[in-house]
């Protein structure tokens, strides 16, 4: 115990003479003895005290999605992509979260003192609940992301905005469906439920029992704080790993229904062929790198962290791999962090540029031991069983990123 | 056995105690009838839920232009900039899938194509519609796509009976799925 104390002394003392020399290599440059302080301060505000603001530095933004104007010529709010090529960490900022609407919406403005959630169809008790009842519920908090079925890169995107920002990770805080639908109590043949919003088109979509007993959420919180109005306020449905028009938002209404209802949402969704459907409901297995993604430049070689996210909707993601050389080599990256059940799971791989032309790419496989495939292994598998040449479902395919050397990076879907 | 005794009584007698509230933590309320017959809009492919009243394709076509559908839509149900409500011209051997993402072509039910409508349009005055304006509108879409005839009346017997081309040729969702399973067994990835 003694001899450890001491121990201590003897690093601080020397610690801070270390210290101390550094600093004065650094006070020496500054001919007024002192250090400089910042160019420009930020003028403190009632409102930046109440609720504070990013740095006008940082601008990274969302924009619209897939070649559609939003807000479009009705000013209706459509598709807008998260700027993955600026994230960090898992999660995305609440006012950076990708959005999706169900035919393009305005945002409904509304009151949580006046908002209810209606429980009904075949059930024993039919409820309804104020958000304040909502709230005094046992809770949930997870990691989830949600990604849109519209998530699909093609040759044409520039950037991993266009690629995959249709996708975005939260924390998610509400009560379990589960336990809402069983203080209902749950008739026989009860086997879908109808879940509907209250924005002007009052969007709805069916969900199997199956998943609606499971792990979905009916959420108030978002990331410390309440859902966002563009995400659904005052409540939200989380579909866990489910494509993301199924997260119904401005939730107010849950009929438990005997049969799938082909409301609006489900007739947007409609596939011709059975593997289409299952391979477009639930996500698979996906990964992208971020850092460095397609518009970015290096600066020269040296040194990088590769960094980027990986996700499924079949559970965790259990290993990333990522290649330099286009595929002919693959190594593991690291998993930064917990890997959460069907949540953004961040991942880096030390790399060193040799300044030549490279190819870089990842690859997920999640717990249930499904891998990502490249766009080829993707199409092959259906060729080779007679099916046309195409990606189905949900496009999880591996991102390939051409970097030449001149430092450039650049999508390199052919 | 002693623990089963101790547990299962709590429940049952919350239930007895609080019937208008939810039985494990009562809270919420009973909703009136009223109340869930004013919220309850859905309508299962079957049509239990539609409303009384009646529109016919006639009708339908002076209301797509005194709503304002012609507006966003075209006057011939295209050319607008709002979604083209009439099919393709792919010719006859075409099947439904063929005919574009239109929905009262493509909708496996005219039960879908009257719940759209009805929740959705017109743009900005959505839910104003009435039951017979809704009926007549679907009435006339579904004659534009050559679905029914110039003289049909739809109501909520014969809506749900309209036999649509895409009725028997789309993928429903995997009902075999279960937690903790794949997206598609047998598909590696």
């Amino acid at each position: 115990m003694g001899s450890k104390r001491s121990d201590r002394r003897e690093f601080l003392k020397r610690g801070v003479a270390l210290a101390g020399g550094v600093t004065l290599g650094a006070v020496a440059k500054s001919a007024s003895g002192q250090l400089e302080g910042p160019e420009a301060f930020i003028q403190g505000t009632d409102e930046l005290v109440g609720y504070g603001k990013r740095s006008s530095y940082v601008t990274s933004v969302r924009i619209p999605h897939g070649g559609r104007a939003s807000p479009d010529t009705f000013g209706l709010d459509f598709h807008i992509a998260a700027p993955l090529q600026d994230s960090v960490g898992v999660i995305t900022p609440s006012s950076l979260h990708y959005m999706g609407t169900t035919r393009g919406s305005f945002v409904p403005d509304i009151d949580p003192e006046k908002h209810r959630l209606m429980i009904h169809g075949m059930v024993d008790n039919p409820l309804v609940f104020t958000m304040e009842e909502l709230k005094r519920l046992p809770s949930v908090t997870r990691m989830h992301f949600i990604e849109c079925a519209g998530n699909r890169a093609n040759r044409r995107h520039r950037t991993v905005q266009e690629t995959h920002g249709m996708t975005s990770c939260a924390e998610w805080t509400g009560v379990l469906l589960s336990t809402l639908l069983k203080e209902a109590g749950v008739q026989d043949g009860g086997d879908w439920i109808v879940a509907e919003g209250v924005e002007n088109v009052v969007g709805a979509s069916s969900i199997h029992m199956a998943k609606a007993m499971d792990d979905c959420i009916v959420c108030y919180g978002m990331n410390g704080e309440a859902v966002r109005p563009q995400q659904g306020f005052p409540l939200r449905l989380l579909v866990p790993g489910f494509e993301g028009i199924l997260n119904v938002k401005w939730l107010r209404r849950i009929k438990v229904v005997d049969q799938f209802y082909m409301t609006y949402n489900d007739y947007g969704h409609l596939r011709q062929d059975s593997d289409d459907a299952a391979l477009g409901m639930q996500i698979g297995p996906k990964s992208v790198i971020t850092y460095p993604s397609g518009g970015q430049q290096l600066p020269g070689r040296g040194f990088y962290e590769v960094s980027g996210l990986a996700w499924s909707g079949g559970g965790a993601v259990a290993r990333v791999e990522v290649t330099t050389d286009g595929g002919r080599s693959w190594v593991d990256a690291e998993i930064r962090g917990t890997a959460h059940p069907m949540a953004h799971t961040r991942f880096t791989f030390n790399w060193e540029w040799d300044g030549q032309e490279c190819e870089l790419q990842s690859r997920c496989t999640d717990v249930l031991g499904s891998v990502q495939p490249s766009r080829v292994q993707a199409i092959e598998y259906w060729t080779q069983r007679g099916q046309p040449a195409r990606v189905k479902g949900q496009d999880n395919s591996i991102q390939p990123w051409r970097v030449e050397s001149d430092g450039s990076v650049h999508n390199a879907i052919s | 056995m002693r623990f089963l005794r101790l547990l299962l009584p709590l429940p049952l007698m919350l239930g007895i105690s609080v019937q208008a509230q939810s039985p494990t933590y009562g809270l919420g309320r009973t909703p009136s009838a009223e109340e869930i017959r004013a919220w309850d809009i859905s309508i299962s492919p079957t049509g239990e839920e539609l409303p009384a009243g009646s529109g016919s394709v006639g009708e339908g076509s002076q209301l797509y232009l005194e709503k304002a559908c012609a507006g966003c839509h075209g006057t011939t149900g295209t050319g607008g900039p709002a979604p083209r409500l009439v099919k393709r011209d792919v010719g006859p051997d075409a099947g439904p899938w063929a005919l574009g993402r239109v929905l009262p072509i493509r909708a496996p039910y005219a039960t879908a194509v009257w719940d759209f409508i009805n929740r959705g349009m017109p743009l900005y005055q959505e839910g104003t519609l009435s039951a017979d304006e809704v009926y007549a509108l679907t009435a006339y879409l579904l004659f534009l796509n050559d679905v029914v005839e110039e003289g049909t009346v739809l109501d909520a017997q014969s809506l749900p009976k309209v036999e649509m081309p895409n009725r028997d040729t789309w993928a429903p969702l995997p009902e075999w799925w279960r937690p903790g399973m794949s997206r598609l067994p047998s598909y590696p990835y």
